[in-house]
């Protein structure tokens, strides 16, 4: 008995996981690549992503846009040859007025952007030249040599520091329908985890624009970093060198036929670097903003899962082994 | 030498004590030292310990030179777009271009007033910057993986030898697992590797009659391999067993007919009387009575010698005492049939060398009569019968060609009767020659033995296989069909090394011999002369011509796909193995279908090992177990030591140990496969998922105006090697498997993707490399596309930095691990943790990261939360990129292994459908790409069915 006992220990051993782990045995799913499987896969695919594409296109579809270049047209004609020295040149009046005609019914909120384009936000130089810590404590933090060269001017700390601080973009707009002014939202457009953790509530613009040099926009110094919405949405880096940032939000229809009138202050140089500016009005979905390329590339991967899909199939047909 | 009394006592290389020899049953001796330190026969042996690397790694090496020519292509072109961009922004130190970078006050990295200092300093940067290009953690990961390796490999209890309790034992050096798949020839030591070095009485042909029903390894492995009943199960020795007669060290003969005294009955009983007698007599071996049992033992000088005295003494003629002038037995009278004793006066013994190739004693016995009893090779002693003493010659000439083809080592018996005179005379001259002291001591001796070993009667033959290891001839025709190439190097002599090469089917009857040797009467003539330089010259340009008759021979028949036997002595060795003449040497042994090379001392073994190292670039393997086989373990790419009974010097020296022979071939076949696959795969996989990633990088800078700056966060940066793409891939390393061990071993021409190395070729390597660029470059641009200007969720905030790198890097991921998951074809459960488990750390990661505060976690502050989690369109990003980068590559291996499949595929195939238990499907895959085999005993098998066919 006491050996039949230890021989079904040995098998039980023998299949315990351990045991059969040490053996390389292990049960295991060993997938093979059959015809069968990889039709079905495609097919899988194409009949999935071809209706996530419609799907998408018609989000995208529905997103109405009007987007406006206004770099060249709010140059007078006269410095049309030589935009920069007009950006440069403080006594030519700087004001310009689009005009937007709504082709489609724009339901509020509308969301305002402006477009900056080869602008290199992401140049590291530029990158790295702020001060999160400052940000958030104020100019009573010290270790901001990152911010060179507009770390401190006439002997004081500039707050906020660095080069992306200080070409804020400042360009201004308001909108009127008709006789109208139309309200504008300015709110609420940064993120939230920015305004109540990367940029203090007691840290108030200090020295800001001072120098010899103004690069962009000032800051009001009374009311403090968490409050400035637009730095913080110009602060969030852009990703790509051509990018829209949040201006703010009309929150009020726009029917169709609706003129609305723009008045802007075209301050901010991208002459120098022959960037674009637009002023872009879109209203949003789930999805987002208009991009149809999402939904045209999951239409054209599902489709074209579902040719190699067909081809496969007659193909391993033909050749039956 | 002079001793006590004035006699002569002659000093001859018996007396050689050669170093780590030890003394027994001796108390002491007077010895003088000759030789000492590098004169030794140890030292003159050794060669070099060479660092071993596998050829793997080697070429991983090569490739990581070419990534870096890559990185510094890339961060060549970037300086120069970058230097030309920062030059641009100041002119004449007037801001011109991106003043909002302030470039008039600039630090040397964006200077453009310094612009080619920028340049340079940015070729640095970016250096940094692409690092992810070089996998250093790849290094770490093939040691960790190699080290599990090795322990899975030890572990295995398929090489687990149970009777000495030894596990395989690859650990050694574990950094050459890989290199076990890639075997291209093994080189191979006989005694103590092939086999086991004892010997074992099995057959023998008496009158003309052939006894013995024993089974040798051969024959039963061939009986296996054709599914005929299996003649015995258990083992060699199950035929004693199931007689219920004690299992006798040495003997395995059986027949009923002569056994247990039943010799009697036979036709011939007087010839196997006289036939046993002279087993019991004609040799030098000494008996040792056991006091307490009464058991006796024989020492003999080789164990065929003791076999042979057993085997008389089983059947009845028991030698049990030996002193300097008389031998004793105890003797089955056949006509009392009581057993007696009796007295033989030993008068002489004429002692076996390698020329005469025979032994006699002259005896006297009880009778009075003298007798000359001798045993030797049947080349000699056919020569030297009576006409009247040939009554069964060619009944035994046939046992012997049978014999010899299963690889037994034969010797041929036979006696005379010599009158009184005739003794007399040959006693006197005998003595004579054999006191002279003169360089032609030794053949007087022949000469004056030459006269009196004539006219003898034939009795007949032995067989004593000389006992292969378990699985030995099953082993080799595995290795064969996996097409790899058997060397036996062996220190024996000729005979004994053809027998054996018999015996594991390396010879077969029909295969073509290329014998070189100088054993040719012309050389030895001139030996005798001791003119050194005469017979270096002769013995060089007979070596030459042999070769190069046997290239004739080889390049003339090889297309009637003869197969060809290369065996070569020692002493041909020596000069074949010099400079000019090495390669004409190698080129024939390569043209041959087994090379045996026999005499050879252990620094030839090194030097052929090295010559066909070096010669054929392919991976050499060296098998042995003795202190002489460490030069060869040492120069070979693997050295495998067998923890047998010589001790632990070849163990200790190897690279990779084994306790049996047999279980090379699962360490080949089924884990050289494995770790081969496994690394090269991992290799491939490790250069595809930095490339992947490090593209990116690339792709971002080049859309950052070459600024240098990251795609991603550090901690991403620094991160993804660590946690989000390492963990999978050596699960890979470690565990994958594309056919399992037994089908492994049923296909064994699988082992020949290792040996064309088709897993790890330059091609698959840039495809591995390609696939990575490419899915850096679709997860790049459909990410950057599908998040362009536009607000990327429901509240309008539109895609910033972090929300593009971070969907990007989710992606790559996804990508990066669902690739290795295609790639595998091995499941478990542990496969599945690491794989899901690393995308989902990556998410949790993303969590964690973000929640810490803004100055440590930086840009990845709470992003995943609030932003892109949020967001419907990051999870519709994330998907449709994931799917699109490896659709591509789903795709190829579709095509591939519906349309084109490797030898793995058909095999996985066979697998899946289910149709292993067609046994014809199979044999009919096991063709589509085998190439016929030359040597092992499915060879043989057809070949000697061939030969029935022809007839």
């Amino acid at each position: 008995m006491s050996e039949t006992n230890s021989d079904r220990q040995r098998r039980g051993d023998r299949e315990s996981a351990f045991y059969l782990f040490t053996q390389q045995r292990l049960p295991a799913c060993k997938p093979v690549l059959t015809p069968p499987w990889v039709i079905t896969i495609y097919f899988l695919v194409g009949f999935i992503f071809v209706p996530v594409g419609l799907f998408t296109l018609r989000a995208s579809h529905s997103v109405v846009e009007i987007e406006e270049r206004y770099d060249i047209e709010c140059v007078p004609s006269q410095f049309r040859n030589d935009k920069v020295s007009y950006i440069q040149d403080d006594s030519v009046p700087k004001n310009c007025s689009l005009l937007f005609k709504v082709d489609k019914y724009m339901k509020a909120p509308i969301y305002i952007y402006y477009q900056l384009e080869n602008y290199y936000q992401n140049h590291r130089r530029y990158v790295r030249s702020r001060s999160d810590q400052q940000l958030l404590h104020g100019r009573n933090f010290h270790g901001t040599s990152y911010c060179q060269p507009l770390e401190s001017s006439n002997n004081r700390p500039i707050v906020p520091c660095g080069l992306i601080a200080w070409s804020l973009f400042n360009d201004t707009f308001t909108f009127i329908r008709g006789k109208a002014l139309l309200k504008v939202n300015r709110t609420n457009i940064a993120w939230k985890s920015d305004r109540d953790h990367k940029f203090g509530k007691n840290v108030y613009p200090f020295n800001f624009q001072n120098g010899t040099w103004i690069g962009g926009g000032k800051l009001n110094p009374r009311i403090p970093l968490s409050n400035q919405e637009d730095l913080i949405v110009w602060m969030r880096i852009s990703a790509l060198p051509s990018f829209r940032k949040l201006y703010g939000r009309i929150e009020e229809d726009l029917d169709v036929g609706d003129y609305v009138v723009v008045q802007l202050m075209n301050d901010y140089n991208t002459y120098s670097f022959g960037g674009k500016k637009k002023l872009v009005l879109s209203t949003s979905n789930w999805l987002g903003g208009k991009n149809d390329f999402l939904g045209l590339a999951y239409v054209f991967v599902g489709s074209s899962s579902l040719t190699v899909a067909i081809v496969f199939m007659l193909l391993h047909l033909r050749s039956q082994r | 030498m002079e001793f006590e009394e004035q006699q002569q006592h002659p000093l001859s290389p018996q007396q050689l004590l050669l170093r780590d020899s030890k003394l027994r049953n001796t108390d002491y001796i007077y010895g003088a030292v000759v030789f000492t330190g590098h004169d030794t026969k140890v030292m003159q042996n050794s060669t070099d310990p060479p660092s071993k690397r596998s050829k793997i790694e080697k070429q991983t090496d090569h490739i990581i030179y070419l990534l870096f020519v890559i990185v510094f292509l890339m961060g060549f072109i970037g300086s120069i777009f970058f230097g030309i961009e920062t030059d641009n922004d100041l002119e004449n130190g007037r801001i011109r271009r991106r003043w909002y970078l302030r470039p008039d006050s600039s630090e040397i990295f964006f200077d453009p007033r310094r612009a080619p200092a920028a340049a340079i300093y940015h070729f640095l940067t970016a250096l940094l910057l692409y690092n992810h290009f070089i996998p250093i953690s790849l290094y770490v990961s093939t040691e960790i993986v190699k080290v599990l390796q090795s322990i899975f490999i030890n572990q295995d209890v398929h090489m687990y030898y149970e009777e000495a309790d030894k596990p395989a034992h690859a650990a050694r050096t574990s950094n050459l697992n890989e290199e076990l798949g890639q075997v291209d020839t093994i080189l191979s030591d006989k005694t103590g590797t092939l086999t086991c070095n004892s010997m074992e009485f099995i057959k023998c042909s008496v009158a003309g009659t052939a006894y013995g029903r024993g089974v040798t390894e051969v024959e039963r492995a061939m009986d296996r391999k054709k599914g005929s009943p299996v003649r015995e199960q258990n083992g060699p020795n199950s035929v004693a067993e199931s007689d219920d007669i004690p299992v006798i060290k040495g003997f395995n003969f059986k027949d009923e007919r002569i056994m247990n005294g039943n010799w009697i009955k036979e036709t011939h009983a007087d010839v196997i009387q006289k036939f046993f007698r002279l087993l019991a007599i004609c040799h030098t071996a000494i008996p040792e009575v056991d006091e307490e049992s009464g058991n006796i033992s024989y020492e003999a000088e080789s164990p065929d010698e003791a076999a042979f005295v057993i085997a008389a003494r089983v059947l009845g003629f028991e030698f049990h005492k030996r002193t300097q002038t008389s031998i004793s037995l105890h003797e089955l009278d056949p006509v009392s049939g009581q057993t007696v004793g009796r007295l033989y006066e030993l008068l002489n013994i004429i002692e076996f060398n390698s020329s005469r190739k025979r032994m006699s004693v002259i005896v006297r016995d009880d009778e009075g009569k003298i007798l000359l009893l001798s045993k030797g090779a049947d080349s000699v002693m056919f020569e030297l019968l009576a006409k009247s003493g040939r009554d069964f010659e060619a009944d035994t000439r046939e046992h012997i060609n049978d014999y010899a083809d299963a690889g037994l080592r034969t010797l041929v018996l036979a006696y005379r009767e010599l009158s009184e005179d005739e003794y007399k005379v040959f006693n006197e001259k005998f003595t004579e020659a054999k006191n002279s002291v003169s360089a032609d001591r030794e053949t007087l001796i022949d000469e004056v033995a030459e006269k009196i070993e004539r006219d003898l009667i034939l009795l007949g033959a032995t067989a004593v296989e000389d006992k292969l290891q378990n699985g030995v001839p099953d082993c080799i025709d595995k290795l064969a069909q996996a097409g790899i190439k058997l060397w036996v190097l062996t220190g024996d002599k000729m005979e004994t090394a053809i027998n054996i090469g018999y015996a594991c089917s390396l010879l077969r009857q029909g295969m073509k011999q290329i014998i070189v040797t100088l054993d040719a009467p012309e050389i030895q003539s001139l030996e005798k002369t001791g003119d050194k330089d005469a017979i270096i010259k002769a013995s060089r340009k007979s070596v030459l011509e042999q070769i190069a008759s046997g290239k004739a021979q080889v390049s003339a028949l090889s297309a009637m796909s003869e197969a060809f036997a290369l065996i070569i002595d020692g002493k041909s060795l020596a000069y074949a193995l010099e400079d000019d003449m090495k390669q004409s040497f190698l080129d024939l042994a390569t043209g041959c279908a087994s090379v045996i090379c026999c005499r050879s001392s252990p620094k030839q073994k090194a030097l052929v090992t090295r010559l066909v190292k070096t010669g054929t670039r392919k991976t050499t393997l060296a098998i042995g177990d003795g202190a002489n086989d460490v030069g060869m373990l040492q120069e070979a790419d693997i050295g495998i030591g067998i923890s047998g009974v010589e001790g632990m010097q070849a163990v200790m020296s190897s690279d990779v140990a084994i306790a049996q022979f047999r279980y090379l071939e699962r360490l080949l076949l089924v884990h050289g496969h494995w770790c081969y696959r496994r690394l090269s795969s991992m290799i491939c996989y490790f250069f595809y998922k930095n490339i992947a990633f490090g593209f990116t990088v690339f792709l971002y800078e080049v859309y950052a105006s070459f600024s240098a700056q990251p795609a991603y966060n550090d901690w991403y940066l620094s991160l993804y090697n660590v946690f989000f793409s390492s963990l999978p891939v050596v699960a890979m390393g470690v565990f994958d498997q594309d056919v399992p061990a037994r089908y492994c071993l049923r296909f064994p021409l699988l082992y020949q993707e290792g040996v064309q190395n088709v897993l790890f070729s330059w091609r698959r390597i840039l495809s591995w490399m390609f696939n990575g660029f490419y899915s850096a470059v679709i997860v790049f641009f459909f990410c950057s596309r599908a998040l362009e200007q536009q607000a990327f969720n429901n509240d309008g905030k539109t895609a910033s930095r972090e929300i593009l790198t971070g969907t990007m890097y989710t992606c790559i991921v996804w990508v990066v691990n669902l690739q290795l998951a295609l790639s595998i074809s091995y499941f478990t459960l542990i496969q599945h943790i690491l794989i899901w488990g690393t995308i989902g750390f990556w998410y949790l990661f993303q969590v964690v990261y973000g929640f810490m505060p803004p100055s440590f976690s930086t840009d990845a502050y709470r992003v995943f939360v609030e932003t892109l989690a949020p967001a419907t369109s990051y999870w519709f990003i994330t998907l449709f990129v994931v799917i699109a980068t490896l659709i591509p590559y789903f795709l190829y291996n579709a095509i591939q292994t519906r349309f084109f499949p490797m030898y793995h595929g058909m095999i996985q195939c066979i697998r899946h459908e289910g149709l292993s238990d067609d046994p014809a499907y199979c044999e009919m895959v096991r063709q589509r790409s085998m190439r016929p085999t030359t040597v092992g005993f499915t060879a043989r098998r057809a070949a000697s069915r061939r030969e029935a066919s022809r007839r």
